[in-house]
């Protein structure tokens, strides 16, 4: 009985009910989401990551609006999708052109918040301060302890956030073995622990206690202030002022020294100007430039014409087994490129791989595949012919079918030879349909960093280039990346991303130019 | 069937021209050309020396008569000359030849040296075996499992397990905004679509610095989506697999009638209630296919994980793999290629098994990865 009603009534409400769920549903996503947002704006904000906390900021906003906008619901659904892609792709392309106009890099990796964050806790012993000798205490949770003597003989005490005069221990008796819970280290133990105790900062906010040498410890001090008006930091141990010096970064003073740590600055367009003024920079780079073209454009005629060859070739339905050949031909498409990458570096190694061996039993010297430039671009394009050339036998087959037969009959009636039927009617028929996908195979290529990195890290080194990581065989991004991340000399973010940049606008450019040629805008658009 | 008529019908004609015979020549050798490489790694990693210098197509029998042994930290492969006896010296074994050399014998620390086979004071012929090499055709995959340096186990976890959470993820998200784009006609639809796809002109592997810079930022809060973790990649790769897969999606939405939706509705149902018991469940054989291929483009993924994973034990197996190449490349060949053959089996067998479906996207302008 008690069921049956309880059945019915549910029946009853289901609508209400599952409404009323989804409401709340929706009301504690938002609200977790708004509480995790605005811990992050808040946090980036101390930090003053500002970029993050605006951009976190705004999102959580629009998805806010989204779904609380009942005449918003169709954006409700796509929400999810705009919030990832505005973080995860918006957001770094607007980052990298602001990164590409200042000077993060090593040296230069903090805000200038959390630059003066961290210099406010350094702590230093000043002169003529209190001085005392030490003994070092530990307690059973490990926790260390500092028996001080002053050079009265007069006794204090002081933990890990507390300080107090002793009392009970007469001015210049023995020192007790133990000691509110702490216990007195003997001298083994109080040398091999001294170093984890010299890290450690005692005493109370109001007096901080510090070990500063084997036998004294005292009173420390804040070291630098900063001071808003000034926009500058006071070292009170060398009391001299150092001013945030927006052009390099830096906290400098008067006597040109600089502060340890570097701060991000805005350095306009200084990354860019460098691109041209630099002889270090320009010439690398233009090179850089040129093999990039130079690969992206080889890499495309010569996996385009394979492939366009074996699929005119398998065409022809007189050969037999046409499908196992299709399939067999593909493979090298169906490897993971680093891997497929790996497996020719390991066969083209000039001492031991098979390919060199092979060339060397002819009784002719294998050639440098990685350590002269001309041989190692050909590696690299032989490489990316492996890998590309099915990606256009594939597109190629296709749309080879689908140019009509009647076109061919119509040519064969008029006597036309194999070459010229390939050259007026096959070649432009297919220019159409793949033509696009040459465009796109292009600016791929011109990305193609892994190959790049996986054959041999962009080398061999360019010695023109100076300290700058640049290799013969790097393309811009390859190039990008090593300034980056290439370690040794130090990251240099802002001239990385102003590499990026100029990138975007390539790709952007080719991209556009593409659209206006094929009319591609105008057919997606009445697509949608 | 069909092939099989025209089959029949080319044997019909005069059977092979010298043209023909070209052609198909040409087909042999590409495929030769195409294939080599895969023969090749197939054969190291079946081949029990790992390094690249004994490297032969056809893998040796795997008891290869060499004597191992290990001199001032170098692994050393010597054939023991005729007349050569094993003695015992001072706590050390020693491999004493007939002309009076000693040659101090270890095993060799790469483990894979499973039983010393000699006996002290037992003599040897020429370039017989003092240490058996394990017998078997797949030690390099035993010495792959077994590396803690190198946990590959590990690696691979980490990569299925990043691939999977994205592709699912990737699936779910971009069908719901795919149904609504596909579905509602709302201002400003039109203006977000073109949006989506100018944004996804740059691939978010080029703006690899500003993403690791703001890992580093989150890292530093919210230590799970930081720099070296699976939370903070899967993100990555998510949001950089809206944009196409939004316009896919929405085409096979496109395709699904929509007096089947119109005809839910009129029966009380809401868009949720349509969308999960009628659309879903009838596009998603679909959704399987691009789920499948987004795993396949996650775990192939290279440079944005190795950007962002800096620890060995975050990376990925792409990653890892890599490490391979980079150091000692030539001596752990056989390990390598064992890895790579394990790496590379899951995308042939679907980039294979799905030849047609992909066929039909590329002609879409799709591209892989």
């Amino acid at each position: 009985m008690a069921t049956l009603v309880r059945d019915s009534r549910a029946k009853r409400s289901e609508f209400s009910t599952r409404s009323i769920l989804r409401l709340a549903a929706t009301y504690l996503g938002l609200a977790i989401l708004d509480a995790m947002a605005f811990y992050l704006v808040y946090v980036f904000a101390l930090d003053g990551v500002w970029e993050l906390a605006i951009t976190i900021a705004v999102i959580t906003l629009l998805v806010n609006v989204i779904n609380l906008r009942g005449d918003l619901y169709p954006l409700r659904w796509i929400s999810p999708a705009l919030a990832l892609m505005g973080l995860m792709v918006v957001f770094p392309i607007i980052y990298t052109v602001y990164v590409s106009l200042t000077n993060y890099g090593d040296g230069n990796l903090l805000t200038k918040q959390q630059v003066l964050n961290l210099l406010a806790q350094e702590t230093y012993l000043p002169d003529g301060g209190q001085v005392y000798g030490w003994d070092l205490y530990r307690n059973a949770a490990e926790d260390y302890a500092l028996w001080l003597t002053d050079g009265e003989d007069a006794y204090y005490f002081a933990t890990l956030g507390g300080f107090g005069a002793v009392t009970a221990v007469a001015a210049g008796a023995e020192l007790p073995g133990e000691y509110q819970g702490y216990r007195r280290l003997d001298r083994g133990e109080a040398l091999r622990a001294s170093r984890e105790a010299q890290a450690l900062t005692f005493g109370t906010e109001a007096l901080q206690i510090g070990i500063a040498g084997r036998r004294e410890a005292g009173e420390f001090a804040q070291r630098y202030v900063y001071r808003a008006d000034e926009d500058a930091v006071f070292d009170n141990k060398s009391s001299s002022l150092f001013r945030a010096n927006y052009e390099s970064g830096q906290f400098e003073n008067d006597d040109g020294d600089t502060l340890r740590t570097g701060f991000i600055s805005g350095t306009g367009f200084k990354n860019y100007v460098r691109f041209v003024t630099s002889p270090a920079i320009s010439g690398p780079l233009l090179r850089i430039f040129a093999w990039t073209i130079g690969f992206s454009l080889a890499s495309v005629v010569s996996t385009f014409s394979v492939g366009l060859m074996f699929a005119l070739l398998m065409q022809n339905e007189r050969i037999p087994y046409r499908k196992a050949f299709r399939t067999l031909l593909i493979v090298p498409y169906a490897i993971p490129a680093l891997i497929s990458v790996a497996i020719w570096k390991g066969m083209l190694n000039s001492n031991l791989g098979v390919i060199s061996n092979a060339i060397a039993s002819l009784g002719i010297d294998p050639p440098p595949f990685f350590i002269d430039p001309g041989w190692s671009k050909f590696g690299i394009l032989l490489i990316n012919l492996w890998l590309g050339y099915p990606y256009f036998m594939l597109v190629c087959s296709g749309a080879l079918a689908a140019i009509p037969s009647d076109m061919y009959e119509a040519a064969e009636v008029d006597g036309a030879t194999w070459w010229e039927k390939f050259h007026a009617l096959t070649l432009p028929m297919l220019l159409v349909a793949v033509g696009p996908l040459l465009i796109a195979s292009f600016t791929y290529n011109f990305n193609n960093f892994v190959i790049i990195e996986a054959y041999n890290e962009g080398g061999p080194p360019m010695v023109e280039s100076g300290t700058l990581p640049a290799g013969h065989t790097d393309i811009l991004i390859s190039y990008a990346y090593r300034l980056a991340f290439g370690g040794g000399r130090g990251a240099d973010f802002g001239l990385a991303s102003a590499i990026t940049i100029i990138i975007f606008v390539l790709v952007a450019g080719v991209t556009l130019a593409q659209f206006r040629l094929t009319k591609g805008w105008e057919e997606t658009s009445e697509n949608v | 069937m069909s092939s099989q008529e025209k089959h029949q019908r080319g044997k019909a004609r005069p059977a092979f021209t010298l043209g023909l015979t070209i052609q198909i020549a040409i087909l042999v050798i590409a495929v030769i050309f195409a294939l080599f490489p895969v023969v090749w790694i197939l054969s190291a990693a079946l081949n029990p020396s790992q390094s690249m210098n004994s490297q032969s197509v056809v893998p040796p029998l795997p008891e290869t008569r060499i004597v191992l042994a290990e001199e001032a930290g170098v692994l050393l492969e010597i054939v023991a000359p005729n007349g050569s006896r094993v003695e015992r010296s001072a706590g050390t074994i020693l491999l004493v030849e007939a002309d009076g050399e000693q040659k101090e014998l270890r095993a060799p620390k790469n483990g894979y040296v499973q039983r010393i086979r000699f006996q002290i004071g037992d003599s040897f012929e020429a370039g017989e075996a003092l240490y058996d090499i394990s017998s078997s055709y797949l030690i390099n995959f035993d010495t792959l499992f077994n590396t803690e340096r190198k946990p590959y186990v590990r690696w691979l976890l980490n990569s299925v397990a990043v691939a999977t959470i994205t592709s699912f993820l990737v699936v779910m998200v971009t069908a719901l905004s795919a149904y609504s784009f596909s579905r509602f006609r709302f201002k400003g639809r039109r203006g977000l679509l073109m949006l989506i796809l100018l944004v996804q002109v740059f691939p978010n592997l080029l703006a690899m610095v500003a993403i690791f810079l703001m890992l580093q930022q989150i890292g530093n809060h919210i230590p799970f989506f930081g720099l070296n973790t699976a939370g903070g990649l899967i993100l990555v790769y998510v949001g950089g697999a809206m944009g196409i897969n939004i316009w896919l999606m929405k085409g096979f939405f496109d395709s699904v009638p929509r007096d089947i939706d119109e005809s839910a509705m009129v029966d009380g149902c809401g868009h949720w209630q349509t969308y999960w018991r009628l659309i879903f469940p009838l596009v998603r054989p679909v959704l399987v296919v691009v789920g499948i291929l987004s795993f396949v483009g996650t775990f192939n993924e290279f440079v944005l994980a190795r950007v962002l994973l800096r620890d060995k034990e975050s990376w990925t197996l792409m990653v890892g793999l890599w490490g391979y190449i980079s150091d000692n490349f030539a001596r752990d060949w056989g390990i390598f290629a064992a890895g790579a053959i394990i790496g590379a089996i899951p995308t042939l067998i679907i980039y294979l098994s799905l030849q047609d479906q992909i066929v039909g996207g590329l002609t879409q302008g799709s591209v892989k990865g």
